[in-house]
């Protein structure tokens, strides 16, 4: 989707202000906010690109005036809510209704062994190669309302592959729960004067990962 | 379906109780467990952080097979050393040289290679630097206090997919006598983002 999330170019927002010696968390309600996001993650309910989704689709006003974690309470309140796992009233009552199980409901040190196990996206497919390192490729100019991971700022551009990184997940089918349809996925080079234009700083690039539906042949 | 969703707008001084109710409901629902939270938290606030990624660039810089595998096989270089799973699940390491500097964003949300570098800073995960890292990298870099000739490619790092990078800056000049832990010292996590150089390097 165009939303807010899809920052790439976009001017007017500041200096970056990075902070001196700055804390992991800021205030404990930001651990809570990231720790039960991960362990909600685990109870099988979402995938990591429909969390994603949860997060960006909303106004982009409300979005960059945010904090992110007020970004990632906002999304794990979407997924809850669209699942019927938080009733309306409950936050607010404190009240817990009854709802449903949910798929899993890992303990702790099934948690632990998850997140040190992690969760490949490398999958395998049938589908022949359509692109080699060195080709040259324009990328399409889509866009769906639904989660994609082509920023606008590549879309209508041409770029050279400078590797095949492996077949993996594909988020604009999963975040639909449509199915993982795993695709190539390759590292472009796109040359700042190509994003840019006459605006662009001297002697940069920018490489991006990139699914095979978002390329055609240049 | 309940598609009431409570959050619009809502001040920062909210967000502790909300999270707390929150909380509450989801233990009660025996949805997560409490032990878990507290775990995940003692993790990512005290074990994992660029200290693990020092150490994997310290190694790279002292042994010239590990550096080699670590640029070819990022992901099983680096679970030597027990950092893996979570947001690591697909390395890549990329070489700073004297004519090429990389640096890391994501434009989109903020993927960042947690077993290496803990979770990102906020200034990482906030919109001046996902806007600008990649239309004008050398001004984000100015601010960084890091001002490189024109002659030096800057090449910007989008992780739009599930591939996690880290950078490996250049090892500073007369570190030869140093140890692998001394080394370590040196580099910082802006360096492994690219935002920032090893320490006691001269800027290009």
């Amino acid at each position: 989707m165009n939303g807010g999330h899809d920052l790439g170019g976009r001017h007017g927002l500041g200096p970056i202000n990075p902070e001196q010696n700055e804390p992991v968390f800021h205030g404990e309600w930001e651990e809570r906010v990231f720790a039960l996001t991960v362990a909600m993650g685990f109870c099988g309910e979402w995938n990591i690109d429909a969390a994603r989704y949860a997060r960006e689709n909303r106004n982009p006003a409300d979005y960059i005036q945010a904090s992110y974690y007020q970004v990632w309470l906002y999304g794990l309140l979407v997924l809850l809510q669209e699942r019927d796992l938080l009733l309306e009233g409950e936050l607010e009552t404190g009240i817990a209704q009854k709802t449903r199980a949910t798929k899993f409901a890992p303990k702790a040190e099934e948690v632990l062994s998850k997140l040190a196990l992690g969760g490949s996206c490398a999958r395998e497919t049938s589908a022949a190669q359509e692109f080699s390192v060195g080709d040259k490729i324009t990328t399409r100019n889509i866009n769906p309302k639904t989660h994609t991971r082509l920023p606008s700022y590549t879309r209508g551009k041409i770029g050279t592959v400078a590797a095949v990184n492996g077949v993996f997940v594909f988020p604009d089918s999963n975040a639909q729960f449509l199915g993982e349809d795993p695709q190539y996925c390759y590292s472009v080079r796109f040359e700042g004067s190509e994003l840019w234009g006459e605006q662009a700083e001297p002697n940069s690039c920018v490489y991006l990962d990139m699914w095979e539906p978002y390329l055609e042949h240049a | 379906m309940a598609h009431h969703h409570h959050d619009e707008g809502s001040a920062l001084e909210e967000n502790p109780l909300r999270v707390k109710a929150l909380e509450s409901l989801l233990v009660e629902k025996g949805y997560v467990d409490p032990a878990a939270l507290d775990q995940l938290i003692d993790i990512y606030e005290n074990k994992v952080g660029p200290r693990n990624g020092a150490a994997v660039v310290a190694r790279a810089w002292s042994d010239p097979e590990f550096k080699a595998k670590l640029l070819s096989d990022a992901t099983n270089a680096i679970k030597e050393f027990g950092f893996e799973g979570r947001q690591g699940e697909h390395m890549e390491v990329k070489e700073n040289t004297p004519g090429i500097h990389n640096m890391v964003v994501c434009t989109l949300c903020s993927c960042y290679p947690w077993p290496v570098l803990g979770l990102p800073p906020v200034w990482y995960k906030a919109a001046p630097y996902r806007s600008r890292a990649v239309s004008e990298p050398r001004a984000v870099l100015a601010e960084f206090g890091v001002t490189l000739s024109d002659d030096t490619e800057v090449r910007v790092w989008d992780s739009t997919a599930e591939l996690r990078y880290l950078i490996l800056p250049m090892r500073p000049e007369n570190t030869d006598h140093l140890s692998e832990e001394e080394l370590a010292l040196l580099v910082t996590r802006d360096s492994m983002i690219g935002t920032g150089i090893a320490l006691g390097e001269a800027p290009k």
